[in-house]
């Protein structure tokens, strides 16, 4: 349907395994006659985060579960931490973290109660299960909330209880599974700011997310997933640049030079393929541009024309528009957005 | 890498990571096995701490069976036996006793498959612990629950005058219900892995179960039932585990048969259907 972009053909540092605290290569997982993973490749260099980005059904789930050993994959191969997905699923169990839409608590017991059986079953000692259960409960400021059952819990507070038992066996691979779903957006940012936490700690995170900013905020990588295919990957801002290329933001020093600006700037015939956009609220002009010639170019016209500026500014175009020019259709989060708006007017 | 590679029919392109590490998979061993089971015996026990009401059914479906059949077919089964309602009473009870365990077995297929549903199986399935050890918690947590509703059972029915013939034969009829009530339990275990939802569990849980029960030698002689019904009870383990019962606790009869019917049952239905049930937990995706 669409091919990869030119981004994720290039070699890629981690092909050959070097540095990869994960390392997939052409992994299927069909179920029946739906292709969840068709023939998907990722690498997650040690000690940083991959976002796996893609709209729902896109396959992020099925990848997740292949790597934590729930399912089998039907073909291709899987490494964490040097461990084979197939060969070695204990081992490999013993070096992970997981938290996701599924893999959760539970809910009948309390904080403490859930984090001193995870303790238990990583073969800890009661002593440093129990210790273990402490220190994290205080570390995800759960602590009042230690000897109340999880069900009672707030959204954001089972959340980090969610962490917390992925921290549980100091995993060297942690596995994010739409850590936020769900969560308004303070308790999204707390959420954030945890993670952020536990990455300088040194653990490697894969992270699924269909939030654009969510992976702008956490990754520093990126693979685009797309029904069960990987469209693009590389460093969130090459991706970015790579796809819609850059837009430079004008602010004229005298506000009355607006049009002005914007229709020396069209007449100059810099702009090509799209549209001059003025924007009066904040006083600027966005003109995308494809290179550095077009930016020395348009300033070039801009003196010409004796039009002093105040700020120049480029700016790289949104993980939404990036995914629109990938996929060719819009992520389910703005379509959710557009539903919520249709309903809004309606009502 | 290296080109040298020999060409092997029909391998896959090379693609061992460097940093591959090369250790087989661990064992876990038999101790490692037992920490895990204990700790999942643990939250099974919280749960019922946590919600008591769960134990409703192990309290008092043993107190409202025994009461219902005594005094409501006591009397006229009782004649039927040559006796009264006391007749019944030393001819029930022990039938009663070892059905307790049953319709508490299906408990366990549904709590099952509840932890499917609310992802904590998930939590487990990603630990590095033997996938059995959460099926043998769930088994270990259910029998307790037996051994409590079974002496709740054995109270009423001492109070209205139920007579101990044989203390070991109690004990052993109370073994055998365990031994029995495992193997049903390995088969509500596989139903709690492969089937979608707890009702449907339930559902077909008391639709296999019922007929079971009732057409037994539990509840009532079988001698007064038509030919074909017979030829079912006779063949109904329910009939052998309650014969088996009542003459290892009244003594009188010879009970050698109906013992190794029922122990033979019991291994079988453990033996084919545990790994079956754990089969189907390992490859449940």
């Amino acid at each position: 349907m669409y091919g990869m972009t030119e981004i994720g053909n290039k070699p890629q540092r981690g092909a050959d395994g070097a540095g990869s605290a994960v390392s997939v290569r052409g992994l299927v997982k069909h179920y029946g006659e739906t292709k969840a993973l068709d023939g998907v490749d990722v690498d997650v260099h040690e000690g940083t985060v991959l976002g796996v980005l893609g709209p729902n059904g896109a396959g992020k789930t099925t990848l997740v579960r292949c790597l934590s050993t729930l399912i089998t994959p039907d073909s291709g191969s899987a490494f964490v931490a040097g461990y084979d997905v197939l060969r070695q699923p204990r081992q490999l169990r013993r070096v992970i973290g997981l938290t996701g839409q599924y893999a959760s608590v539970d809910e009948k017991l309390t904080g403490w109660d859930n984090l001193y059986m995870i303790g238990r079953l990583l073969d800890l000692s009661r002593k440093e299960a129990r210790s273990r259960a402490d220190g994290l409960l205080e570390r995800f400021s759960l602590t009042e909330a230690a000897r109340r059952p999880a069900k009672t819990y707030s959204g954001g507070m089972r959340r980090r209880l969610d962490l917390a038992a992925s921290m549980i066996g100091s995993p060297a691979v942690l596995f994010l599974d739409e850590p936020t779903t769900g969560l308004d957006p303070r308790t999204r940012n707390e959420v954030w700011e945890e993670v952020k936490r536990m990455v300088g700690d040194g653990v490697t995170v894969l992270l699924t997310t269909q939030y654009m900013e969510e992976a702008e905020q956490l990754a520093s990588e990126l693979t685009v997933i797309d029904r069960g295919k990987v469209i693009a990957k590389g460093g969130i801002e090459e991706l970015k640049a790579k796809v819609g290329g850059r837009t430079l933001r004008i602010r004229p020093a005298d506000p009355a030079q607006l049009r002005p600006t914007a229709t020396a700037l069209d007449e100059a015939g810099l702009t090509g393929l799209a549209t001059t956009t003025v924007d009066t609220e904040t006083g600027t002009v966005l003109v995308p541009i494809l290179s550095d010639e077009q930016l020395t170019a348009v300033v070039g016209a801009l003196t010409a024309r004796g039009i002093t500026l105040s700020d120049i500014a480029t700016e790289l175009p949104s993980l939404d528009e990036v995914f629109l020019s990938l996929t060719g259709h819009r992520t389910s989060e703005s379509l959710d957005s557009t539903a919520t708006d249709l309903e809004g007017v309606a009502a | 890498m290296s080109t040298t590679t020999v060409k092997a029919p029909a391998a896959p392109p090379e693609q061992r990571r460097p940093e591959a590490r090369t250790e087989p998979d661990t064992r876990i061993s038999l101790r490692a096995h037992v920490r895990h089971t204990g700790a999942l015996v643990r939250r099974n026990l919280l749960w019922i701490k946590q919600d008591a009401e769960s134990m409703l059914d192990a309290v008092l479906m043993p107190i409202i069976f025994t009461l219902l059949f005594v005094y409501v077919f006591g009397g006229s089964v009782g004649q039927s036996l040559g006796g009264g309602r006391d007749e019944y009473i030393q001819y029930a009870i022990p039938g009663l006793m070892a059905m307790t365990g049953m319709n508490m077995a299906m408990g366990v297929g549904t709590g099952f498959n509840q932890d499917f549903q609310t992802g904590v199986m998930d939590r487990f399935r990603s630990l590095p612990i033997s996938r059995s050890s959460v099926m043998t918690a769930k088994i270990v947590v259910e029998l307790l629950r037996m051994l409590i509703a079974t002496a709740i059972l054995l109270a009423v029915a001492l109070i209205i005058g139920f007579s101990v013939e044989s203390v070991p034969g109690l004990l052993a009829s109370v073994g055998l219900a365990l031994a029995f009530g495992v193997g049903l339990m390995w088969i509500f275990l596989t139903m709690g892995v492969v089937m979608k939802s707890a009702q449907a569990i339930q559902g077909m849980g008391f639709l296999v179960l019922m007929p079971l029960q009732f057409g037994s030698s539990i509840f009532a002689p079988t001698t007064s039932m038509p030919g074909w019904l017979q030829a079912f009870t006779d063949y109904n383990p329910l009939s052998s585990l309650a014969d088996a019962s009542r003459g290892l606790m009244n003594g009188g009869t010879p009970v050698a048969h109906d013992v190794w019917v029922t122990l033979i049952w019991s291994v079988v239905m453990t033996g084919v259907m545990a790994p079956i049930a754990i089969h189907k937990f390992r490859t449940r995706t």
